[in-house]
């Protein structure tokens, strides 16, 4: 990192990013891309792709990406900054919106709310799998993704040995 | 109301949090959605599934990201601003540090072809995972006032829209999504007769 005007904008840009990211810190990745790879010059295109590929790729939860690329930018401090900048303001507006429509969970617009967002929030779990699945290409691919579907769905299975299932077919090429 | 039998069960304290938290979020490769599912709805019983597609609504409606809204509302829902950070910090905390550790490494292994394989592996079933969760959450829809042609409906356009057309979610959720709070609205409409109120 540069100057401390740079960790200022680009904190700033994550703060400000946080609030436009509906569906997920996944979504405003383009927008990311623009300033720390096309404006900032902070990381490298292999760089920006290897940050999500590696938070796909551990445990937890998918913005962790935005940890890495603030730590291959500049750091733990860099990590830091980043991690705090997406969360800090999404996470205040949750907890402020939820309280309201708990609170008034007996209110018939609330109610309207959840009963009609329920088959969208279904709906979009749907999406996130068909677009993650045709990414990852390929017929074998898609039958392993139709195969753990049906048997999360059906069966209690535990969820790391179908993940571990999934890794040894494609470490030993099988698939 | 909802299909489970035996009743819910609730955290001890903050700690329990975190620590189930930590734990669930440690499963989750690719994807945390279907582990807290499983984990909350099934194995700890705190959350129904009717409360956890509630919850998960509130969660996509808003910014960020959605486990950790999730996280956020379980937790807050419970022990209120201490539970929303112990849930959340026991999401993040842990899996950071991992990351950060994975990172340090990964430049040495991203070519090797097992290596990224596996990688690939992995992300075929973590994407059945979450179609096979939302499948099972289809299932708290059997009590939805817009009843079920709607749902199933609402479920073919929103996918039609996000996955197939890849239009942006900000629209999607407004246009659909206002079309269907609306429609739910009208048939939630309050019936007095059958509130009991008359001797």
């Amino acid at each position: 990192m540069h100057s401390s005007t740079d960790w200022l904008a680009l904190i700033g840009h994550f703060l400000l990013l946080s609030l436009l990211a509906i569906g997920g810190a996944i979504t405003v990745i383009p927008d990311m891309h623009r300033v720390m790879v096309e404006q900032m010059g902070l990381l490298t295109d292999a760089q920006f792709n290897a940050s999500i590929a590696i938070a796909q790729a551990s445990p937890g939860p998918n913005v962790l990406f935005v940890a890495v690329m603030g730590y291959q930018a500049a750091g733990l401090l860099g990590a830091g900054a980043t991690l705090l900048g997406i969360m800090l303001p999404s996470t205040t507006l949750a907890l402020v919106v939820a309280r309201w429509g708990h609170a008034r969970r007996d209110w018939r617009a609330v109610q309207a709310f959840k009963a009609g967002m329920a088959p969208i929030v279904i709906a979009l779990m749907f999406s996130t799998g068909w677009i993650l699945a045709v990414e990852t290409s390929g017929w074998r691919h898609l039958l392993l993704t139709m195969a753990s579907a049906a048997l999360v769905w059906r069966t209690r299975v535990h969820l790391l040995v179908l993940i571990l299932v999934g890794a040894i077919l494609g470490a030993t090429g099988t698939i | 109301m909802s299909q489970e039998s035996s009743p819910l069960a609730r955290p001890g304290s903050p700690r329990d949090l975190f620590i189930a938290f930590t734990l669930l979020a440690l499963q989750g490769f690719g994807g945390v959605l279907a582990v807290a599912q499983r984990v909350l709805c099934e194995q700890r019983r705190w959350l129904t599934k009717e409360e956890f597609v509630e919850i998960l609504a509130v969660g996509q409606v808003l910014p960020g990201p959605n486990v950790c809204n999730v996280a956020l509302m379980v937790g807050d829902r419970f022990f209120g601003w201490r539970g929303a950070f112990a849930a959340l910090a026991g999401m993040m905390a842990v899996p950071l540090v991992i990351v950060l550790v994975v990172t340090a490494v990964y430049a040495e292994y991203a070519l090797h072809p097992a290596v990224a394989g596996a990688l690939k592996g992995m992300g075929a079933v973590a994407a059945g995972l979450i179609v096979g969760t939302g499948f099972k959450l289809a299932a708290a829809l059997r009590i939805n006032p817009m009843g079920i042609p709607v749902c199933l409906t609402l479920i073919v356009s929103t996918f039609t829209a996000v996955a197939l057309l890849r239009w942006p979610l900000v629209w999607v959720l407004v246009g659909l999504g206002t079309m269907a709070c609306v429609y739910a609205w009208r048939r939630l409409r309050p019936a007095p007769a059958t509130q009991g109120g008359d001797t």
